[in-house]
C-alpha cells in the first residue's frame, strides 16, 4: 500500500484527525500543541498521527495535502488547515460548526 | 536560516498588486510571521489563500523556513489599509 493510500485511509477512517508532532498528551512542537488543545476543547471523538514516528507519513502528507507544514487537521475526510487556519476557525466558532453533528466523546 | 526581506520579495513577486510585512519576531531566522494582503484572495476559503503563499516560497516553508504563521486579506478586507 503506497503511503498516499495509507493516508486516505487513515483520513477516510477518522472522522477528526490531526496528524501532528509527538502524541496528544505528549506534543513536541507548540503549532502541534496549540492545534490538539483546540480539537480537545470541540469535545467530541478525536484521533492523531505522530508524523514524528512515521518518516513516510510525514513527507507523505505534505504532498497529500499540497501543505508544506505540520500539524495538519482533517474532519470527514476534508483537510481544514495548520494551527493558524485551526486556531481561526475555532474563534470564529466554524470549527465547531464542522463537528456539530459529530457525538460528543463521552466525558 | 532565512531573512524576512526575501520571504516580502518572493511573496510579492509572485502575487498581484500584494503588500507583504515580514517579522522574525524571535529573531532566529525561522519561525516568522507574515501579513499578506492581494486581490488574489478574493473568493478563496483561508486554506486556499495560505496555499498561494506557500506556493510563492516554494520548497522553503517547513524546511529552512521553521513556521510562516500567515495573516491573509483582501485589499479591502484588510484592516490598516492606508491607501
Amino acid at each position: 500500500m503506497s503511503v498516499q493510500d495509507r493516508i486516505q485511509k487513515l483520513v477516510d477512517d477518522n472522522r477528526v484527525l490531526l496528524f501532528m508532532k509527538g502524541t496528544r498528551n505528549f506534543p513536541q512542537c507548540g503549532f502541534s500543541m496549540r492545534a490538539v488543545n483546540i480539537v480537545n476543547t470541540l469535545g467530541v471523538p478525536f484521533e492523531t498521527v505522530d508524523v514524528l514516528s512515521d518518516m513516510e507519513i510525514r513527507q507523505g502528507i505534505k504532498e497529500f495535502s499540497s501543505w508544506p507544514t505540520i500539524p495538519q487537521l482533517y474532519i470527514d475526510g476534508q483537510f481544514i488547515g495548520g494551527s493558524d487556519i485551526c486556531w481561526e476557525l475555532y474563534q470564529n466558532g466554524e470549527l465547531e460548526k464542522l463537528v456539530a453533528d459529530h457525538p460528543k466523546a463521552d466525558a | 536560516m532565512f531573512a524576512a526581506e526575501r520571504i516580502k520579495e518572493m511573496v510579492e513577486d509572485a502575487l498581484p498588486d500584494c503588500t507583504c510585512l515580514v517579522i522574525n519576531e524571535m529573531n532566529d531566522g525561522e519561525h516568522f510571521q507574515a501579513e499578506v494582503v492581494s486581490s488574489a484572495f478574493a473568493g478563496l476559503n483561508l486554506v486556499r489563500q495560505h496555499q498561494l503563499v506557500y506556493k510563492a516560497l516554494g520548497p522553503h516553508v517547513g524546511t529552512d523556513i521553521h513556521a510562516l504563521a500567515l495573516k491573509t486579506y483582501t485589499p479591502e478586507a484588510w484592516p490598516h489599509g492606508d491607501r
